[in-house]
C-alpha cells in the first residue's frame, strides 16, 4: 500500500527513507522533499489554534501519477511522510492513522535505544522490517 | 556544559548565621577537585539522553503543546510522575524564560537525614536529574540551561533557564 515512507528531523533533513519499487526513487525523494513545505505551512497556521495530533493529508500532488502523500508530526517535531498509490481502491482514513500510529511506536522505540545517537540516520532492522510490513501488502 | 553559572566565593558549604544557604553545584567542585567535576558532567550526560527518550516516549498520547508553559506543566507533572512517581510540588516563573521547580520531598535525597548534615554529597544525586530535565526539554524543542540547588535536603530547587537562539 505505502510506496514510499520517510522520517524528516526537526532540522528537516531525512533520518529514513525507502521507496518500495527501486526504481524511480528519486521521484519519491522530490516528492517527499516538497512535501516538506505544506507540512511547515500546516504547522505554523496551526499554531494558536487548538492543536490536535495533526494529520496532513494532500490529496494528489501530481495528478498524473495518481500518488497521495499523507504526513504526521510528533511531539518532537519529527516528520513522518507516507506516499501511497492510489491506484488501488482508496485507503480509509484509520488505516492511515494506525500506519502513523505504528511508525511513530517504532520510532519511539529506535529514539529509546541507549546506542543510538539522536540525529543519526535510523539503521534499526526492527525498524526496517516494520516499514517492510507497511509495504508490502501490495501484491 | 556548565552545570552551574555562579561561582561561590568560600569553600564552606554553611553560612556563618547558622541557616544554611543555597548550594550550587559548583560548590563540591571545588571541594574535591576536576575529578569530581568530571564525574558530574558524565552523570549530566547521561541523564541527557534518557531525557531525550523520555520525551519522545512520554507525550506520545498528548496532544501537541501549544506552549513553553505547557511543556513546564508536563515536566512537573507527567516526566516527574513516570520518574519518581510524584508530581512536582512547585513551578514558579519569571515568566522571561526563567522557571524554578521545586520538590519538597526529592526521592533521592530522601534517604538521607533532613537538614544540613550532607550538603556536600547532594550534587552526585541531582546531576543525572538536571541533565534528564534538559534532554526531555531539548527533545521538545526548547534549548535550556538547567541547575539544582539544595537549601536543606530532602528540599531541592531545579532552575531552568530558557536559551533563547
Amino acid at each position: 500500500m505505502a510506496v514510499c515512507v520517510a522520517v524528516i528531523a526537526k532540522e528537516n533533513y531525512p533520518l529514513y527513507i525507502r521507496s518500495a519499487p527501486t526504481e524511480n526513487e528519486l521521484k519519491f525523494h522530490y516528492m517527499v522533499h516538497t512535501s516538506l513545505d505544506v507540512v511547515d505551512e500546516k504547522i505554523s497556521a496551526m499554531g494558536k489554534a487548538l492543536v490536535d495530533q495533526r494529520e496532513l493529508y494532500l490529496g494528489l500532488l501530481y495528478p498524473t501519477e495518481d500518488y497521495k502523500v499523507y504526513g504526521y508530526v510528533t511531539n518532537s517535531k519529527v516528520k513522518f511522510v507516507m506516499v501511497v498509490d492510489s491506484s488501488n481502491t482508496a485507503l480509509r482514513d484509520n488505516e492511515i492513522r494506525s500506519m502513523f500510529r505504528k511508525l511513530h511506536n517504532s520510532y519511539t522505540d529506535v529514539m529509546c535505544n541507549p546506542f543510538y545517537n539522536p540525529g543519526d540516520r535510523i539503521q534499526s532492522r526492527a525498524f526496517d522490517s516494520m516499514v517492510t510490513s507497511m509495504m508490502i501488502q501490495v501484491c | 556544559m556548565p552545570l552551574h553559572t555562579k561561582k561561590p566565593r568560600s569553600p564552606t558549604s554553611v553560612s556563618p548565621g547558622g541557616s544554611p544557604g543555597a548550594i550550587l553545584l559548583g560548590q563540591t567542585c571545588l571541594h574535591q577537585g576536576p575529578g569530581q567535576k568530571t564525574s558530574l558532567s558524565v552523570l549530566e550526560g547521561m541523564g541527557f539522553r534518557v531525557g531525550q527518550a523520555l520525551g519522545e516516549r512520554l507525550p506520545q498520547e498528548t496532544l501537541a503543546f501549544r506552549e513553553e508553559l505547557d511543556v513546564l506543566k508536563f515536566l512537573c507533572k507527567d516526566l516527574w510522575v513516570a520518574v519518581f512517581q510524584k508530581q512536582m510540588d512547585s513551578l514558579r516563573t519569571n515568566h522571561q524564560g526563567t522557571y524554578v521547580l521545586q520538590d519538597n520531598s526529592f526521592p533521592l535525597l530522601i534517604r538521607m537525614a533532613s537538614g544540613p548534615q550532607y550538603l556536600e554529597e547532594a550534587p552526585k544525586f541531582l546531576a543525572f536529574t538536571c541533565g534528564l530535565l534538559r534532554g526531555t526539554l531539548s527533545t521538545l524543542g526548547i534549548k535550556s540551561l538547567v541547575t539544582a540547588s539544595v537549601a536543606s535536603l530532602p528540599t531541592c530547587k531545579f532552575q531552568v533557564v530558557i536559551q533563547k537562539t
